[in-house]
């Protein structure tokens, strides 16, 4: 993994080419994201095409240089904060009145602005916690020479 | 509120798990997840009491109503499987972590706890819901997380025994994935009521033939029935003890719950038991569990792996009661479902408490520890005296009922057999006994017991199994109560 890296990251094109690639990624994992109560997409596809940016990044270049960018507090908090907005909106509409989950009552007034919203945080915290799962997990594999 | 308490019970470990996540200090998250977790007992125990008291409740997920939506559906049956996993769990969370077991440091402790809390909250899910696609989502949740648990023990094997039950759990689980989509497929539904009314018209179809087997397979696999136990030993010997004592007390049971409402619910007892014949195969398959599992018990020298063996020996004793498919037998098996539960998590629990002094789980090691620890060991003396199913214990109760079931059919072989596996168990429990009390020490060792925060959890199981043996209002009245009202579905 480290020397292939290494390898890479003396290799001119594909240097360049990745860090004209990532913001593209990057935003076309959002465009997935808030494009999913429309269409086809949504929070998981998001998040892993997001999380696949940083992955290229970490590939080209070297797991401590996306350590850098992204440590390993910043994975395990997207990860349990992504959970957390998913089953805060649960909470929130029971506070409100509803069953749990139930997003129409997140808008008081108009049922299918609540519904909206509602999906929209969800898909939000999905987006979330799967990008930083699959951080996690592309962490867990590149750094496992360093760990022993 | 108290109409949010279904919602709750799975809702309130899933997000305390990420919550453990973020607090990380270790004696911080040990208070948030027994707190959790006495809370999910809370709300069990005023779930049963609300079924008992008032019949079903229903809870409509996300305001969509069933069949559309999810469906969290209690009767008699899953408020009595929840209590148990849930009483289990209360007790296991509040036994202190010991470092020597684990092979994560002390400051990351609190993944153990989230874990705990995220396998709760799938085995609570799994009970709870009335969705049988749920109830896979939910299988996946605990099934991941109690892989990570088991890889958390600090002998390597921990490893090898947790990925081992991880391919056999991914199988057992895409088996299950195959047959909701093979039944979705001839209903157009998944909602386990409306499953129950839509099946009967194309219950001849081979799809659905295929279906029955591919579910009964897969949470046959999840349940570690005979011939399908063989993730369970390495992963109960190497895995924590405490891990050990909540799962073999609450995983395998919720497993057995899904095959018994699978096959009473979903597929109904004509179809099943008549036209299936199911019985023919199960019958057996649960007499050779329960001798062969005994016999290798018997030989074991890890005692760790002499529980892990007897596990697999006394989940015989719950598909038998199962495979006997009339009212005695049926109640036996699931009274044995709690109290296997908490036999089975109280011994493990007393093997949490050897290990805090002695070094190894040999049984070898044992020697002279009736002197040594004497509260521990004679918790373990009552738990083993549960399993043989001496009188005034819960082994006794359940023991009773299959062998009354048997009886009633006129299967005067497997009353005997269950008498015979009975010996068996005299045979193993013994073992470890004499190398605890009537090894010829030369000089009496120290007394060194555990700690009292590891012996009360430890008793307060034990002491169940006395408690429920004496009076079994509880557990046999109300497994009787569900035994009749799978029954009565039926017919």
């Amino acid at each position: 993994m480290k020397f292939s890296a290494m390898r890479m990251r003396e290799k001119l094109i594909v240097r360049v080419i990745a860090r004209a690639l990532i913001p593209f990624i990057l935003l076309f994992g959002l465009y997935v994201q808030f494009h999913g109560d429309f269409g086809p997409g949504g929070g998981f596809q998001a998040g892993v095409i997001f999380a696949a940016g940083f992955v290229l990044y970490g590939l080209v270049f070297s797991l401590e240089d996306l350590k850098r960018v992204v440590p390993w507090r910043v994975v395990e908090l997207g990860v349990a904060s992504g959970l957390l907005i998913y089953g805060g909106v649960g909470v929130a509409s029971l506070l409100l009145g509803g069953n749990f989950l139930d997003y129409k009552v997140l808008d008081s007034h108009d049922a299918m602005h609540g519904l909206h919203l509602g999906i929209i945080l969800v898909e939000l915290g999905v987006g979330l916690a799967v990008s930083a799962s699959m951080l996690a997990i592309f962490y867990a594999f590149a750094g496992r020479r360093e760990a022993r | 509120m108290t109409e949010h308490l279904p919602a709750l019970q799975t809702a309130l470990p899933l997000l305390a798990a990420p919550v453990c996540v973020l607090l990380r200090r270790a004696a911080l998250v040990r208070v948030f997840a027994v707190l959790v977790t006495w809370s999910c007992l809370a709300i069990a125990l005023s779930l049963l009491q609300e079924v008992l008291g008032h019949g079903e409740i229903s809870y409509a997920l996300g305001g969509w109503v069933a069949p559309l939506g999810i469906e969290y559906r209690v009767d008699i049956l899953n408020a009595y499987v929840l209590v148990l996993v849930a009483t289990i769990a209360s007790v296991v969370i509040a036994f202190p972590l010991a470092g020597r077991e684990l092979r994560i440091p002390k400051e990351r402790f609190f993944l153990f706890y989230a874990l705990f809390l995220l396998c709760l909250a799938g085995l609570l899910g799994i009970t709870i819901t009335g969705d049988l696609f749920n109830i896979f989502v939910f299988l996946e949740i605990s099934s991941l997380s109690a892989y990570a648990l088991i890889g958390l023990g600090r002998d390597r094997r921990a490893l090898t025994a947790g990925f081992s039950y991880l391919v056999m759990g991914t199988i057992g689980g895409t088996f299950i994935l195959i047959g909701i989509g093979l039944v979705y497929q001839m209903t157009g539904t998944l909602n386990i009521v409306d499953l129950s009314q839509r099946l009967p018209p194309v219950l001849g179809t081979r799809t659905v033939w295929m279906a029955f087997a591919f579910l009964v397979v897969g949470t046959s696999i999840k349940l570690a029935a005979f011939p399908l136990h063989q993730w369970l030993p390495n992963a109960y010997t190497y895995g924590p003890s405490v891990v050990a004592s909540f799962l073999s007390a609450t995983a395998t049971k919720v497993a057995y719950y899904v095959l018994v409402r699978l096959l009473f619910t979903v597929f109904g007892f004509a179809f099943v038991f008549e036209r299936v014949q199911l019985s023919a195969l199960l019958l057996p398959l649960s007499l050779i569990a329960m001798v062969v599992g005994s016999l290798a018990a018997i030989y074991q020298t890890n005692i760790k792996r002499l529980l892990a063996y007897s596990s697999i020996a006394q989940i015989g004793y719950m598909t038998l009661g199962l495979s006997l498919a009339n009212l005695d037998g049926l109640t036996g098996g699931l009274v044995h479902l709690f109290n296997h539960g908490l036999i089975k998590g109280g011994l493990f629990l007393v093997v949490a408490c050897a290990l805090s002094r002695v070094e190894s789980p040999r049984i070898e090691s044992l020697r002279g520890l009736g002197k040594r620890m004497p509260w521990t060991m004679a918790a373990f003396v009552v738990g083993g005296l549960g399993l043989i199913g001496i009188p005034g214990t819960v082994g006794f109760v359940s023991k009773w009922y299959l062998v009354l079931g048997a009886l009633d059919q006129g299967l005067y072989f497997v009353a005997f057999m269950v008498l015979a596996s009975s010996l068996l168990a005299v045979v193993y429990v013994w073992r470890v006994i004499e190398v605890m009390y009537f090894s010829d020490e030369e000089r009496a060792p120290e007394r060194d017991d555990a700690p009292l925060s590891m012996l009360l959890p430890t008793w307060v199981l034990i002491g169940a199994t006395i408690y429920f043996g004496l009076d079994t209002e509880l557990t046999a009245g109300v497994a009787e109560q569900a035994a009749a009202y799978l029954l009565g579905g039926a017919s």
